[in-house]
């Protein structure tokens, strides 16, 4: 699957297209199939979100699931700050990184 | 340290005003992304991983208490509660909102910092000896230099589009510990027999994609005539530099490609037309300059002795303290390297006990290491026991300043959006591997220096051991150089051969130190054996 993500203009944090609109989390991002460069260049240009990217992903039971280990490190947050991500609470959730 | 004047002062606030309004016009969609960003990165402020990330400049890496709690209260009310020292002494704040930097620029201001010529392709933060003004080994302190040079070059329109970013760097020790080869300039302040000070000029080093290590092109320049010979060297480099490929455009390349006899002639004539300019800042400009750097009021007749009654603080004297150019005082190193801790991050809170130890014990100054640690550079060794008990209750007393846990390694995959991959994760695993204490000492000095990518801000190059991170088809892969300094006998590492996962490397680099411990001689450092049997032995414990 192709997913597309950017950064928030105002606040930078990352964030994914869900189809109407961007979370930031990635469990709520849809298969952008060829549509991605299109969705990211209005977006763009409606200022909703910077400098956005289509990356392959897969499509596992518990949501997509990046290709590259750097998109899974956006999507969660630091490896080395398990605190500072968007699951402090999960101690697993280094794993779906790695 | 120098203080702004009310023209400084004007200039800063006028350009926090100017980015209010550029990040303004941003928001309200009057500028794209592409016009913004150069302004963005003029003013320190860079689109990582996560959010965006603000450079503050830190001249000499030199900080007072006031500027060090601002540090820790724009850490505190716009960030996550700490912030990270970079292998340049500035300071980087990893989770920054856009909306905020103007305020948050506005608050830095208020204490004489900014961002300014922390990105972007201008002379970029001057960075010097951690130990200037202290140390017992050097001549003068070289920084009222460095801030004449500061001071003449930034906003010079000469200097504002260069083809690419230029860095300077200022020693007055024969000991090198601000890696001045490994910049585009590095300068050591020198007396001559007639007791004249200049500089050494070493020409073309620096790490990245293609490293070199840069070469003495003028023994002795006069030191008041510093600014127009640098003038002459940025001349040349302007003249010639490939602006139109961004793998060429650094002055290491130019140097390499016209030869550094050719680079110096050339240099020589422009320095020569340029004398009959009268471009250099007069003398009484210096003086003025240097007046701020006038070394503290340090007490006489002070003792030397220090209470080693303490066994856990004589560790910590012997490892973290080094000699101080004052009967009766010591420069204490404050290492930011816990075991299993991020190196050159810092709390907050941790800020703040920095700032009153400071403030306290050593008249006020506060000095980042390019080996991202903290220093304080005035403390008498009769205040070195309540200094260590301070750091011990913060958290910071740890004893391995370069040692084998006392790495240097940049933010990485774990951060940095150029990242290949992740390198603190290393870091934290070799520490953790040699945490003994004893296993340190025995090993003695050992540099071990980690990037996360080519662009080598972890200075791989320039380690005892080095480590860079690869993208090998979308995994992370690691390789291994050995032999390289950072210090007086620069050398550029070597890679060892195959690459390796992230355990991999941790192994590979027992291996190696395990290899010098079985070859090592009376009182040779892992370098030192490495130099002497070459990379062989160490190729063959590591792959055999
Ligand atoms: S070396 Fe590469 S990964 Fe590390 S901080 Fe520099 S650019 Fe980022």
């Amino acid at each position: 699957m192709k997913l597309l993500t950017g950064n928030d203009l105002k606040t930078g944090a990352v964030t994914w297209w869900t189809g109407r609109d961007w979370s930031i989390h990635i469990e709520d991002a849809v298969d952008v199939g060829e549509e991605g460069d299109a969705i990211g260049s209005a977006e763009e240009g409606a200022r909703r979100v910077n400098g956005p990217v289509v990356i392959d992903a897969e499509a596992t039971a518990d949501g997509p699931r990046p290709a590259h280990i750097k998109h899974r490190i956006r999507a969660l947050g630091p490896t080395v700050r398990p605190d500072l991500t968007l699951k402090p609470a999960d101690p697993q959730a280094g794993n779906w990184v790695i | 340290m120098y203080r702004y004047d009310q023209y400084d002062q004007q200039i800063v606030d006028a350009r926090v005003e100017e980015f209010r309004d550029q990040v303004k016009r941003r928001i309200a969609g009057h500028m794209t992304e592409d016009q913004f960003k150069p302004l963005r990165l003029k003013n320190g402020l860079y689109l990582q991983l996560h959010a965006y990330m603000l450079r503050i400049a830190i001249p000499y890496g030199t900080l007072n208490p006031a500027q060090v709690r601002m540090l820790a209260h724009v850490a505190r009310t716009y960030d996550r509660g700490y912030a990270h020292f970079t292998t340049r002494q500035n300071m980087q704040f990893h989770w920054i909102k856009l909306e905020q930097v103007p305020d948050i620029l506005a608050d830095f201001a208020k204490v004489q910092l900014h961002a300014i010529q922390t990105s972007g392709e201008s002379i970029r933060n001057i960075s010097a000896d951690q130990y200037a003004g202290a140390a017992a080994d050097e001549i003068a302190d070289p920084r009222p230099w460095a801030e004449l040079l500061r001071q003449v070059t930034t906003f010079h329109p000469e200097f504002s589009y260069l083809p690419r970013k230029f860095k300077f760097a200022f020693t007055a020790a024969p000991g090198d510990r601000a890696a001045i080869r490994w910049h585009d300039v590095g300068l050591r302040l020198v007396r001559n027999d007639a007791g004249e000070d200049g500089f050494e000029v070493y020409a073309g080093g620096g790490m990245g994609r293609t490293p070199f290590i840069a070469e003495l092109i003028r023994a002795f320049c006069p030191a008041d005539r510093l600014f127009s010979y640098c003038q002459a060297i940025l001349r040349v480099w302007n003249r010639h530099a490939r602006r139109d490929n961004i793998h060429k455009q650094r002055m290491k390349i130019l140097v390499h490609d016209l030869g550094v006899e050719e680079f110096t002639r050339q240099v020589e004539e422009e320095f020569a037309h340029i004398a009959t300019l009268g471009n250099d800042p007069p003398r009484a400009e210096f003086d003025r300059i240097a007046a701020y750097f006038a070394p503290p009021p340090f007490e006489t007749g002070l003792s030397d002795e220090i209470d080693r009654s303490d066994p856990d603080f004589a560790l910590w004297v012997d490892r973290q303290t080094a000699a101080h150019k004052a009967p009766g005082y010591a420069i204490a190193n404050i290492s930011l390297k816990a075991i299993g801790g991020i190196g050159g991050d810092i709390t907050a809170d941790q800020m703040d006990v920095v700032a009153d130890l400071a403030e306290r014990y050593s008249f006020g100054e506060t000095r980042v290491t390019h080996a991202q640690n903290v220093v304080l550079p005035h403390v008498r060794k009769a205040d070195l026991y309540a200094v260590w008990q301070a750091l011990v209750a913060a958290g910071l007393a740890d004893v391995n300043l370069d040692l084998v846990t006392d790495i240097i390694a940049c933010p990485g995959l774990d951060y940095c959006s150029l990242a290949n991959a992740r390198s603190i994760p290393v870091a934290q695993k070799i520490a953790r591997r040699f945490a003994d204490l004893e296993r340190q000492q025995d090993l003695g000095e050992l540099k071990i220096k980690i990037s996360g990518c080519i662009n080598a801000c972890g200075h791989h190059h320039a380690g005892h051991i080095g480590i860079l991170g690869v993208d090998r088809k979308g995994t992370e892969n690691y390789q291994l150089l050995l032999g390289g300094s950072g210090a007086e006998d620069t050398t550029l590492a070597k890679i060892t051969g195959p690459g390796f996962d992230e355990d991999g490397v941790v192994d590979a680099v027992e291996k190696a130190i395990e290899t010098y411990r079985g070859l090592r001689t009376d009182g040779e450092r892992f370098l030192d054996t490495y130099r002497r049997v070459g990379m062989e032995p160490f190729k063959e414990a590591i792959y055999g």
